[in-house]
């Protein structure tokens, strides 16, 4: 029984497409512990959603192994190990918020009774118990995110995926709700893959970063950010959060040293 | 309510504009028409540019709405908005099975087509054929082949005909709307589902059904505004008593002495439309939370 709740090994995505074929992702080794909150940051198209994809089996990796709380990432699926948030909230707009949160719930056969109380609980985590009659062309963005994220911890998974969940947000907003998401992390002990384009937010949210670097998408670096289990305001202001800001930046851009020698 | 207000407003003022420029051009135009090339002593020689003006040829619009209430036949019969009324709801009834069985099938195919892409591969080109067919060509088989299944002891009513050559009108926008319909769904929404490892039932059921609707509704209406027009051609085509159709041909036989009757079942025929696209319209208020999308998106 192994508690990593990814693992991967050798992992690489070949697209086919007309003009040949398209490495978007190659030799990715990462394992993620159980609890541990790990971003995904990088340029576009070094295949950090790719990456979430496969581990989510949206799509289907081409070589290597990739492992899921100990299993095939498609049986993973169809036990409902993860719960996944993407960059839309993705509501259905016929549904109000309570039965948007249920939906996953309702699929899985949970009872009426059984649901109601588990959606009352998602709703008062992230903060909406007084709108859950409303349809989510009633919502901000912001909320309507929140939605999508208590929706994700319906079933309690022990494994979270999110595909930039705040990349559309204004940056109050988007600070606001980092906060809220370490709250809601802590409270229910899931690990986190959470792909982001944000460095500032990487930090801020992870417990390891991972920087990623396209043509071909592979990993370039690791870098954990030791900033311990509190992550409040005050952390936005130490000298110990600017650090670890400017090292994942080195680590993305390559040091200026690096960049002498390019020219 | 205001809304709904003006919209009232401006439909009345449609039809007024109408009766307006018929009126007008009564007035105006030219007794017996405008006819350039015509050889003296010879009838229906020549090209007519403008119609005659005559009560024999447009009839005053008042005089056409005053016959509604007169006499459909003369003598006791009773006024000819009676008879108007009955064929209309005859023909509403038709066109209303014609419809559902129009709905039936081409949301079937719309499934099928959805399901299989090789099914939409093979289908939806015949689909497309299949309106090219004159219904006047169409009618007569199916007429022939319902008399053949009476015959054979299976009970086949003349009606069944006529409402499975509406059905034939109706089922083509409904086929084209459920299949856009079902395939309208986002790619996050359908990879949501995925990862909740739904089957084919479930995300039907619960997403592309749902998301399916502001494709539906138009579908539907069409579907029926073709049920009407089908069932009305139908009727004339196979020859059957009692609906709308039949009477439309019968009184403008007449036209020449009684100029005003054949408008009875033309306003019926109207009547008819409105009310067959209206009721349709009636399914799409209880499914109003399922068009949320259309404001946002």
């Amino acid at each position: 029984m192994s508690t990593l709740a990814v693992q991967a090994a050798g992992v690489g995505k070949t697209f086919a497409t007309k003009t040949g074929d398209v490495v978007a992702l190659t030799g990715v080794e990462l394992t993620v512990e159980a609890g541990e909150f790990v971003s995904l940051i990088g340029p576009s198209g070094c295949g950090k959603s790719t990456l979430l994809r496969l581990i989510a089996d949206l799509d289907t990796a081409s070589a290597g192994e990739l492992q899921i709380f100990g299993k095939p990432a498609h049986q993973a699926r169809l036990d409902q190990d993860y719960g996944i948030a993407f960059q839309q909230a993705g509501l259905l707009p016929w549904r109000t918020v309570a039965s948007n949160i249920a939906l996953p719930l309702e699929l899985h056969g949970m009872s009426r009774a059984e649901r109601s109380t588990r959606v009352a609980e998602l709703a008062a985590l992230v903060g909406l118990s007084d709108f859950v009659d409303r349809y989510p062309d009633q919502l901000s963005g912001g909320m309507q995110q929140r939605v999508a994220i208590a929706r994700a911890l319906a079933e309690q998974p022990r494994l979270l995926l999110m595909d930039e969940p705040f990349g559309a947000l204004d940056e109050m907003t988007r600070e606001y709700l980092q906060a809220e998401l370490t709250r809601i992390t802590a409270e229910t002990g899931a690990a986190v893959v959470f792909v982001t384009h944000s460095i500032p937010e990487a930090v801020f949210l992870s417990d390891r970063v991972v920087v990623m670097s396209p043509r071909p998408g592979r990993i370039t670096d690791i870098l954990p950010t030791g900033l311990g289990a509190v992550r409040d305001e005050a952390l936005r202001e130490s000298s110990e959060y600017f650090e670890r800001v400017t090292a994942v930046r080195e680590a993305l851009h390559g040091s200026p040293v690096d960049r002498a020698n390019e020219r | 309510m205001r809304r709904r207000g003006s919209a009232i407003a401006w439909g009345a003022l449609g039809v007024l504009a109408l009766v307006a420029v018929w009126e007008l051009y009564k007035f105006l135009g030219p007794a017996d028409g405008f006819v350039v090339g015509a050889i003296a002593g010879e009838t229906g020689s020549g090209v007519m540019l403008l119609p005659r003006t005559n009560d024999r040829s447009m009839p005053h619009t008042w005089d056409m709405v005053a016959r509604l209430f007169e006499s459909a036949s003369g003598g006791d019969s009773p006024p000819l908005i009676v008879p108007v009324v009955t064929a209309a709801l005859t023909t509403l009834g038709i066109a209303a099975a014609g419809w559902l069985i129009g709905v039936t099938v081409g949301s079937l195919l719309g499934l099928v087509m959805q399901r299989w892409r090789l099914a939409e591969w093979g289908l939806l080109p015949w689909i497309v054929v299949s309106q090219t067919v004159p219904l006047i060509a169409f009618a007569p088989i199916v007429s022939s082949i319902g008399t053949q299944i009476d015959r054979g002891g299976t009970p086949w009513p003349q009606w069944l005909s006529v409402a499975v050559i509406a059905s034939y009108l109706a089922f083509f926008p409904v086929a084209v709307g459920v299949l856009r319909g079902l395939e309208a769904p986002d790619r996050i929404h359908l990879d949501l589902m995925r990862t909740y490892a739904a089957g084919y039932w479930p995300t039907l059921l619960r997403l592309r059904l749902p998301a399916a609707v502001p494709h539906l509704l138009p579908a539907l209406r069409l579907a029926a505004a073709n049920a009407v027009v089908g069932a009305v051609v139908a009727e004339v085509s196979i020859g059957m008593r009692g609906g709308i159709g039949r009477m439309l041909i019968q009184l403008a036989g007449q036209g020449s002495s009684d100029p005003a009757a054949p408008w009875g079942p033309t306003f019926g025929s109207i009547a008819l439309g409105l009310v067959a696209a209206g009721s349709v319209a009636l399914i799409g208020l209880g499914l109003k939370n399922y068009r949320r999308g259309e404001a946002t998106a």
